[in-house]
């Protein structure tokens, strides 16, 4: 929709080409400068992250502003549990985010290609899986492993993972389906493919991005997350819970050179991801 | 033979995360509640005794905290729908070719912990911090004046870190209108006010719906805000929880306080959910 389409018909009295353009500029003018102001807003606290990471603070109590260094991406592995935190944190999103991707394709291309029973009950599952608050899937998980008599480790808090993500893949990879052609693949059994054969030539490679985009989201979730893992993670730190664990002691200035880095990754990644998805629209 | 693949294939390819999602997500709810329902302690271990009594001695011990999470998830939530409509709406209708961009910016708080953000308003809003000092030196503000700890500082994280699960769904509903729509509404005469009134508004209802349901929920169930940024008068109830279960161990009093909090959040959800079908709130969730 282009702004023209949302201007008021000129009154007939009046000559529309003075009174049109002012009107534009007010109104729309207006908001354009608050969604600026609102992104802003949005930015601020990372800004805030970024330039503390270079931040020549004295010791660990990074609040005030003591002056421009880079010594802490020199240093930034100098807490060593701060270090193997990130790594478990890094490894979690890496197993849990293609387990879930695994599963959760198989629930979407069900869901995307079958009418079958229970479809409905299915959907309201991860309908409650993507909507109860994570306090509660938290502690519900702490208690099954609590009541079982498991331990507390990686294993669970990649189990949880698992858990949240699962839908999320499911969903992505259901919409790729819906919108499939399905002529291609009857195309490919005129020629006297097999179904095998069909799925695995014809329809993975399309549905492919979205497994992709679900294994990226699924990372993000699991990397980020921080309720359900600190309900699942025993005496295990990951990223998130070894700084809420340093909040009260102080929160050293690699923890902002380590959040920047993930941040530039992930904003990498996604333009990346993007123009190369643009790139094969134009093709 | 290929009419029964056909039929059995559906639930072979649903199976594995059918399972996972039973014993991680449906069972633990029962585990739960039986757990609520226990009576003892962790050293002695707890035995089922149905005492139901958990419920209401937790709720007359908690319901400040409950209450006032509630309250906050409100407040938070209508500050979130007047924050995120105009800038949807902008976006949708004025976005032209850098609609994408535009969201783009909105995500980018994902990219950096929530933990880590929370922290980052903490550094911003603290009383040493670059907003607050510069404002007592001019004489601008008083000794006394502190952001941090009270109601607003923690209402304040909620909505920023919850503000883009409120902009992109009522963002979807606006992007969906068919311009043809409020082209008709101006043929018939309407002026900018009744067309968005009365077209406009309607049609991005659903999206509004959405994005209440991602943002009351994790809003009013959420701890990390109130932990980082508020005080002991600004305790929600998932501090509560995550408290009695992670530093008291008290199981049952924490499983009961959870129930509750859960019913009285999924009422509100399912109520919703009725009203629009949850295929199409999922729809407009996923996208």
């Amino acid at each position: 929709m282009t702004a023209s389409t949302l201007q008021r018909p000129p009154a007939s009295t009046e000559d529309p080409a003075a009174l049109k353009p002012k009107r534009r500029i007010t109104g729309a003018g207006l908001l354009h400068v608050y969604t600026w102001v609102i992104i802003g807003w949005l930015i601020l606290p990372i800004a805030v992250m970024i330039a503390f990471g270079f931040n020549d603070t004295p010791g660990r109590y990074n609040q005030t502003w003591n002056g421009f260094t880079l010594k802490w991406y020199g240093r930034l592995f100098e807490y060593p549990d701060l270090t193997s935190a990130l790594i478990t944190s890094i490894v979690i999103a890496v197993v849990s985010s293609l387990l879930a991707a695994a599963l959760g394709t198989g629930i979407g291309y069900a869901l995307g290609r079958y009418r079958f029973t229970g479809s409905g009950s299915l959907n309201l599952v991860m309908f409650a899986t993507m909507s109860s608050p994570e306090l509660i899937m938290g502690a519900s998980l702490l208690s099954l492993f609590v009541s079982a008599g498991t331990g507390l480790g990686p294993v669970t808090i990649t189990i949880a993972h698992v858990m949240f993500s699962i839908s999320f893949v499911a969903v992505v990879v259901r919409s790729r389906v819906l919108t499939l052609d399905r002529s291609i693949e009857e195309a490919a059994y005129d020629l006297g493919a097999t179904a095998w054969t069909t799925f695995w030539k014809v329809t993975f490679p399309i549905i492919l991005p979205a497994v992709f985009s679900g294994v990226l989201l699924a990372f993000a979730l699991s990397i980020d997350d921080f309720i359900v893992t600190a309900f699942t993670a025993g005496t295990t730190k990951t990223f998130p819970l070894w700084i809420w664990g340093a909040t009260r002691v102080g929160i050293p200035p690699q923890v902002n050179v380590m959040g920047t880095l993930i941040f530039a990754v992930g904003v990498l990644g996604a333009v990346i991801a993007n123009v190369r998805s643009r790139q094969r629209k134009r093709d | 033979m290929s009419r029964v693949r056909r039929k059995i294939a559906p639930y072979l390819l649903v199976l594995p995360g059918g399972i996972w999602l039973l014993i991680f997500f449906a069972v633990p709810m029962f585990t739960m509640l039986s757990l609520s329902l226990q009576e003892g302690d962790i050293v002695t271990g707890y035995r089922f005794t149905g005492h139901w009594q958990t419920y209401t001695e937790a709720i007359s011990a908690y319901q400040t905290q409950l209450v006032r999470s509630l309250i906050y998830g409100v407040i938070a939530t209508i500050l979130l729908i007047a924050i995120a409509f105009p800038m949807a709406y902008w976006i949708a209708f004025y976005g032209g070719r850098r609609k994408q961009t535009y969201l783009f910016l909105v995500l980018l708080p994902f990219f950096v912990s929530f933990v880590l953000r929370t922290i980052s308003w903490k550094q911003i809003l603290t009383d040493e911090g670059p907003l607050l000092q510069p404002l007592r030196d001019a004489g601008l503000i008083s000794q006394a004046f502190h952001i941090l700890g009270t109601p607003y500082a923690v209402i304040l994280g909620l909505v920023y870190n919850f503000l883009p699960f409120m902009v992109l769904p009522i963002y979807v509903a606006l992007e969906r209108i068919d311009p043809r729509v409020v082209e008709a509404a101006r043929d018939l005469y309407a002026n900018p006010a009744t067309t968005f009134r009365r077209v406009i508004f309607p049609l991005a209802l659903p999206g509004v719906f959405a994005g209440v349901l991602m943002t009351f929920i994790p809003a009013s169930s959420d701890f990390v805000n109130s932990e980082v940024l508020g005080s002991s008068d600004t305790t929600m109830i998932g501090q509560v929880i995550q408290t009695q279960f992670l530093e008291n161990s008290d199981y049952p009093t924490a499983s009961a306080l959870s129930f509750v909090l859960m019913a009285v959040l999924l009422v509100g959800v399912f109520s919703y959910a009725r009203i629009l079908g949850t295929e199409d709130v999922m729809k407009v969730a996923a996208r």
